[in-house]
């Protein structure tokens, strides 16, 4: 028997039992729909963290203290009082950076009035509208004669600026009490939304670096230092040569561990990319044993369908079917389940990833790779799943399978 | 050598056979559509051996209508079986169409099968929501045909209009009484054009008017057509339509005789009330 026939056999058998080739299908259509979308969601989660990070500006570079170590007690990362002001001024003439700005944080209670909000109290220096290209929309950053002397001033986060005055209300030039020292309203940042780490990056008060230290901490150290190289391709040089200034600045011996760490945009993009990969191998293989159910979906129907049909095989190997025409018949309505069915659940999971970003808004896209993926996983399925309950139907008996009830 | 023995077993045939002719040559067998020399088919049931066949020497000429009777137990399904090519003897020979199948291969069988032997079942067999048309094509699907689905169509039509179904071509067999469902095998059984119609109690499920019937159309098959059929049924009157009668008991064949007063359907059936005519 021709290939040809043996399909036409075989397409002929599924179609006498249309509601039992539907749900078998079933199974397949959702495990492959259900790869390619999750792929397709994991994928998009993917490229919009590199577009979130592409956005922050690939030029950045952060220079945070080390740890410390105190009675064996090591205290994290960033605790350590190794970075001042003074490394900040040394990295500002290392070759290659553009702008930088230390940093130091702290939280506070925020008091305008009658109303009051508890934030971050962030200290930094004046360059960081620039380096992060973030404008203020009222009022203005504050200068560095402000930096310079200390002064309470402050620049309001947009969620801020909405918990303390209202959206409406412009709060330039007002009073704020923070931790019960008034600070002076110069200005109100622009709306930046989340940041690529899931921050809110608008619940936050801006105020000079050396305020923070002097006024609301009292400390002689910076926590971290952003720096912004002045070409994106030097990012990874200039970094290098912030790091051996500061060994030198900090007098590290070069088998010694580093009081400091610098890590440019571009590293720490790529753990987070790596996270949501691993996110997407998770979601897949999730997908994937859907897929698997559905192959033994297959096998199963197929078993049933070889005892139900015991006396049409054995009428079909009375009138001259040979075990192998019998084998392929079986063989390739598995396939054609498998193939058919993947095909449909192609076709779906490429309108549920549209749709997921249509309702949902969340970024999808579909990969080619998981489309071929699913197809060529949906006919070895049909091949695997489909030989034994083919061969069972092929090693059967004629006599036996006439007398079959 | 083999010839040799076939030849004593062929002297020893004719003794039981009343009916093949004196003396056995290679000749004469490939005269008989049907030829076993001292079939023997035995059976392991647990540590019991049973013996099924004990030796059956048969011949059916060309042409003839012949009635297999007997007992259940006696041996004339397994005997049906081995004429139909669906199992192999334990030992003795079978000569189909003058070709030794009873040493072949599972798929040499199959091909012979599929276009020497016409099969009519009890149970009628047809696939389940699947055309008359359909049905009747399906022998042609397999053993390597190399018709056109064109060709395969007018055969498969043809013998429907052979049996009388010629306007029954697109029913389903849930839409088709009993009679007509038997009628749709028997097309199916004919439509290789093989060398013999083997009919295993083809009356057993359908009343007594629809099986004159269909005993008439394996009379009119038989006589106008010239189609061997070997026909399995346990009931005498139906054997009485067959030129011969062969009788099985204990795994032998016992008695072996022509029809002396043959019944003819088609007679019978005029003579039947006309109000039951309806199938």
């Amino acid at each position: 028997m021709g290939v040809l026939m043996v399909l036409r056999v075989a397409l002929k058998a599924l179609a006498r039992n249309k509601m039992r080739t539907a749900l078998t299908m079933l199974g397949m259509i959702i495990g492959v729909a259900a790869v390619i979308t999750m792929v397709a969601l994991g994928t998009g989660a993917q490229s919009s963290i590199e577009t979130q990070i592409q956005a922050a500006g690939t030029n950045m570079i952060m220079v945070s203290a080390g740890n410390f170590m105190s009675g064996g007690v090591r205290s994290g990362q960033g605790n350590a009082s190794t970075l001042t002001p003074e490394d900040a001024m040394a990295i500002q003439e290392v070759q290659g950076v553009q702008y930088l700005a230390p940093g130091v944080s702290t939280r506070g209670q925020v008091v305008a009035g009658n109303l009051n909000w508890g934030t971050q109290i962030q200290g930094t220096d004046v360059d960081l509208p620039l380096i992060r290209s973030w404008p203020a929309t009222a009022g203005a950053f504050f200068g560095p004669a402000d930096v310079a002397s200390a002064a309470k001033v402050a620049v309001l986060g947009s969620v801020v600026h909405e918990q303390l005055f209202g959206a409406d209300v412009d709060p330039v030039g007002q009073i704020i009490r923070i931790n019960n020292q008034p600070f002076t309203v110069t200005g109100v940042m622009s709306s930046k939304g989340q940041s690529g780490m899931g921050q809110d990056q608008d619940d936050v008060v801006y105020v000079p670096y050396t305020t923070v230290m002097k006024k609301l901490r009292g400390i002689t150290y910076v926590q971290n230092i952003t720096v912004s190289a002045a070409s994106a391709g030097d990012t990874a040089a200039t970094a290098d040569r912030i790091a051996t200034l500061l060994r030198t600045r900090h007098q590290i011996l070069d088998a010694s561990e580093d009081d400091f760490m610098v890590r440019t945009m571009e590293e720490m993009a790529s753990v987070r990319v790596q996270a949501t990969e691993t996110m997407t191998a998770l979601l897949a293989s999730i997908a994937g044993v859907s897929l698997l159910v559905g192959g033994i979906g297959i096998m199963n129907i197929m078993l049933v369908s070889v005892t139900e049909r015991t006396r049409e095989i054995g009428l079909r190997l009375a009138i001259g079917a040979r075990g192998r025409d019998v084998l392929l018949q079986f063989l390739v309505e598995a396939i054609v389940l498998s193939l058919v069915g993947g095909s449909i659940g192609i076709a779906l999971g490429l309108g549920l990833s549209e749709g997921v970003t249509l309702w949902m808004s969340w970024p999808t896209k579909v990969s080619p790779q998981a489309v071929a993926v699913a197809f060529v996983f949906a006919a070895i399925t049909g091949v695997f799943f489909g030989f034994y309950p083919a061969r069972k139907a092929a090693a059967l008996d004629p006599i036996d399978a006439l007398r079959f009830e | 050598m083999a010839q040799a023995a076939a030849a004593q077993a062929g002297l020893e045939a004719a003794v039981v056979a009343a009916s093949s002719k004196a003396g056995d040559t290679v000749a004469d067998r490939t005269d008989n559509v049907i030829s076993t020399r001292n079939l023997v088919r035995t059976y392991e049931v647990g540590e019991h051996l049973v013996k099924a066949l004990r030796g059956v020497n048969l011949d059916v000429a060309r042409g003839e209508f012949l009635s297999v009777t007997g007992p259940s137990g006696s041996g004339k399904s397994t005997f049906m079986h081995i004429v139909g090519c669906l199992a192999k003897p334990t030992s003795g020979q079978y000569f189909l169409d003058g070709e030794d199948v009873s040493q072949m291969s599972k798929n040499e069988l199959a091909a012979v099968r599929n276009t020497k032997i016409g099969f009519v079942f009890q149970g009628f067999n047809l696939l389940s929501r699947t055309s008359a048309l359909d049905n009747v094509e399906l022998p042609l699907l397999y053993g390597g045909s190399t018709l056109k689905t064109a060709d395969r169509h007018r055969r498969a039509k043809d013998m429907l209009a052979a049996v009388g179904l010629a306007d029954r071509a697109s029913h389903h067999p849930n839409q088709l009484s009993g009679g007509q469902q038997q009628r749709v095998a028997i097309a199916r059984a004919l439509v290789n054009e093989p060398s013999i119609i083997l009919a295993d109690e083809p009356t057993g499920n359908l009343d007594t008017r629809t099986s004159i019937e269909v005993m008439g159309l394996f009379q009119r098959l038989n006589m106008e057509r010239g189609i061997t059929v070997v026909l399995i049924t346990h009931e005498h009157d139906i054997a009485e339509y067959g030129t011969r009668i062969v009788a099985f008991r204990d795994g032998l064949v016992v008695t072996d005789r022509p029809v002396t007063r043959r019944r003819a359907a088609a007679d019978e059936l005029a003579a039947l009330p006309v109000e039951a005519e309806a199938v």
